[in-house]
């Protein structure tokens, strides 16, 4: 069928003109490098390893200025953390809570179904924490920043010294792929800044590429499971729709 | 037409009293098809199809959403966080509307090829119209609602169009604001119509379906039926064929929405609305592009506006534009040109509505506003009069072209609507 060809070519071609319109280029329109992710392509699953490994790196680096609002300690055993260690993990932090009977807020240790507490109390106090800046929440990074994971790691490892003629404001740092290249963040990560527990080398570009995949997973922890379904409802469809065909070839066999 | 039997008893008992057995025999089973409808016409009942996948998950959604400016986003995320599967009934909704556009569209210009919009279907084209423009409206409230960056900055632009009416404007944007900017008066308003709108498109659809149903589908031939050899019923012909069809959507619309799923959105949706800072570039969702593109070309705001409600508006009166008897553009060899031309037109100006509004686009903005208006002021009346079309064959089932030549093609005999037993 000849018609029903040109209608799959359009959709086809529809679909992939509205998917190269938001790949690749960043908003300063600097082009991203893409990068080779395991969570990339249909199969795609998380390094489990990088993972944690990027989860260290949050938590040591970023989660002094960002806040990581969506997440919760719970949701820590997405990236292969037992409930016990989660346990542990969320042990090492205060969290506010209240009111009590007596009407009064209180502290107390953080449990598994705390969501990660926020390094400032309110965005006032971010900002005057960071010069006048507002540090990002880092929740849903990888979703709201044209190139994706491609655009955190080129960010993070695209510190360097700014170029002949290229001003950079008080209190500004140089950076390749921020829009406008002037960005209020200091470049966060240096070599072996962290220590992993795997034995991996810190490098800054390990780094960036390890939180940039655990950010990945911070904006859809779902990701997997999305791509699990998928695969499984497309064959059926497949197989459905095939059967529709040869059923419309069947009853339309009698009409001339 | 046949009185259909019923074998079940209480069937019948019911149906003695409330005829709603016989009304869907008739009407979905029996119904009298052109036999030679090609696959764009899979596209009408996919479009109702997508429309109940819409109201469906959206019903879903609206159980976990919250519609408050402090909470809108927070709840969305919750949606795609906490909310079994909610992930997947927030992108099939979302992606869904993309693709409730893009089969919508598509069904537009199945229209506009066939001349589906000529006597006596006029008014079938014009609740059509309606229907689009119901569309657009309720499609613009929902994506106000996850309140992020490009929600609210889309709302604030969007609604900024009506103060350009004279005198009262800025009296209706405070009524659509429901305070003096887009606020939590807003969100709510939009909310309490983004839900009540996709019931007024069924009602609309209902009309639509019935004023298709009193002269029967047009075909690709675009002469009227003739008779029971040029017709097969509706079941199980189309219905086959439109589940086929279907299929082929289903995998379009579940690549996308478990492979792609942002690919459609804008990532600054993604970040909560911040009235305090605009982004850099406010771009509406593709499926407006084309309004958009026109609504920037013209240079004053008002006519701005203007021209971009009467690039919708135009379609209204299309039937008393294109006054040619031949419905098909199959048999009119200039139209069959000038569909196309314009169908260039269109992508070009959704294209065009994407970049920023400065150098050459600004100007091919503008000649490609001027043409999609000239196609429809100028062109259409234009060839009424002077294009000599084919001559038509007599009749669906004989596909066979007059043997002395034709010439003028006119239909002699005028359609009938459809006898109701």
């Amino acid at each position: 069928m000849v018609s029903a060809k040109v209608i799959r070519g359009f959709l086809f071609a529809s679909v992939c003109f509205l998917v190269s319109n938001g790949a690749v280029k960043a908003a300063g329109g600097v082009p991203v490098p893409q990068q080779d992710w395991t969570f990339s392509g249909v199969f795609g699953t998380f390094d489990r390893g990088e993972l944690q490994r990027g989860f260290q790196v949050y938590k040591e680096v970023c989660a002094g200025c960002h806040s990581l609002n969506y997440i919760s300690f719970r949701n820590l055993t997405d990236l292969g953390f037992k409930e016990e260690e989660i346990k542990v993990i969320a042990k090492e932090y205060e969290v506010e809570d209240g009111p009590n009977n007596d009407g009064d807020m209180f502290t107390r240790t953080a449990i598994p179904s705390d969501t990660w507490p926020a390094p400032y109390p309110n965005d006032n106090a971010a900002r005057a924490g960071n010069n006048g800046a507002l540090p990002p929440d880092l929740s849903l990074m990888v979703d709201a920043r044209v190139g994706g994971a491609d655009y955190l790691y080129a960010l993070l490892s695209g510190y360097h010294e700014a170029p002949e003629g290229q001003e950079v404001a008080e209190g500004m740092y140089y950076n390749a792929y921020y829009p406008g290249h002037q960005i209020a963040m200091p470049s966060p990560l240096v070599d072996d800044g962290v220590e992993y527990g795997d034995g991996t080398k810190a490098t800054i570009n390990q780094q960036a590429r390890d939180v940039s995949a655990f950010l990945a997973w911070a904006t859809e922890p779902n990701m997997e499971q999305r791509k699990r379904m998928g695969v499984k409802v497309l064959i059926f469809l497949i197989v459905m729709t095939g059967l529709f065909y040869v059923s419309k070839r069947r009853i339309w066999a009698d009409v001339h | 037409m046949s009185e259909p039997k019923f074998n079940n008893s209480l069937v019948r008992w019911i149906d003695h009293r409330l005829p709603i057995f016989t009304f869907m025999h008739h009407e979905m089973h029996e119904y009298p098809t052109p036999k030679n409808l090609n696959y764009w016409w899979n596209f009408g009942s996919l479009a109702g199809i997508v429309l109940v996948i819409m109201i469906m998950s959206g019903i879903v959604l609206a159980m976990h959403y919250t519609a408050h400016v402090d909470h809108a986003f927070q709840s969305v995320e919750r949606i795609m966080r906490d909310v079994n599967y909610g992930w997947l009934v927030r992108y099939i909704h979302a992606n869904g509307a993309s693709f409730f556009f893009i089969v919508v569209y598509i069904h537009i210009f199945r229209g506009l090829y066939y001349g589906s919009y000529k006597a006596p279907r006029e008014l079938l084209w014009m609740l059509g119209v309606v229907i689009l423009i119901l569309m657009m409206a309720t499609a613009f409230m929902g994506y106000v609602l996850p309140w992020g960056q490009m929600s609210f900055w889309g709302a604030t632009v969007i609604t900024n169009l009506f103060s350009a009416i004279p005198l009262v404007g800025e009296s209706i944007v405070t009524l659509l604001w429901g305070g003096f900017s887009v606020d939590n008066p807003t969100l709510n308003r939009f909310y309490a119509l983004h839900y009540l709108l996709p019931f007024v498109i069924v009602g609309v659809v209902v009309l639509h379906i019935v004023a298709l149903h009193r002269f029967g589908s047009n075909n690709p031939l675009g002469i009227d039926v003739r008779g029971n050899q040029d017709t097969i019923s509706f079941h199980p012909y189309y219905t086959v064929k439109d589940a086929f069809g279907l299929g082929v959507f289903l995998i379009l619309l579940s690549a996308v929405v478990f492979f792609l799923p942002n690919s459609m959105g804008h990532p600054d949706n993604y970040i909560p609305a911040n009235p305090m800072v605009t982004p850099a570039h406010i771009v509406p969702e593709w499926y407006f592009l084309p309004f958009y593109a026109i609504l920037r070309a013209v240079p004053d705001k008002l006519f701005g506006v203007l021209a971009m409600f009467a690039a919708i508006g135009v379609l209204f009166i299309l039937p008393w534009l294109d006054r040619s008897p031949v419905r098909s553009a199959t048999f009119r060899p200039i139209y069959k040109i000038m569909f196309w031309v314009f169908l260039v037109d269109c992508v070009a100006l959704t294209w065009l509505g994407a970049k920023p509004a400065e150098g050459i686009y600004v100007v091919l903005s503008r000649l490609c506003t001027a043409y999609y208006f000239f196609h429809f002021i100028i062109l259409l009346p234009a060839l009424s009069i002077f294009e000599t079309p084919k001559s038509l064959p007599k009749s669906i089932s004989k596909p066979v072209l007059d043997p002395d030549g034709g010439g003028g093609g006119m239909i002699a005999v005028p359609a009938a609507p459809r006898e109701k037993a």
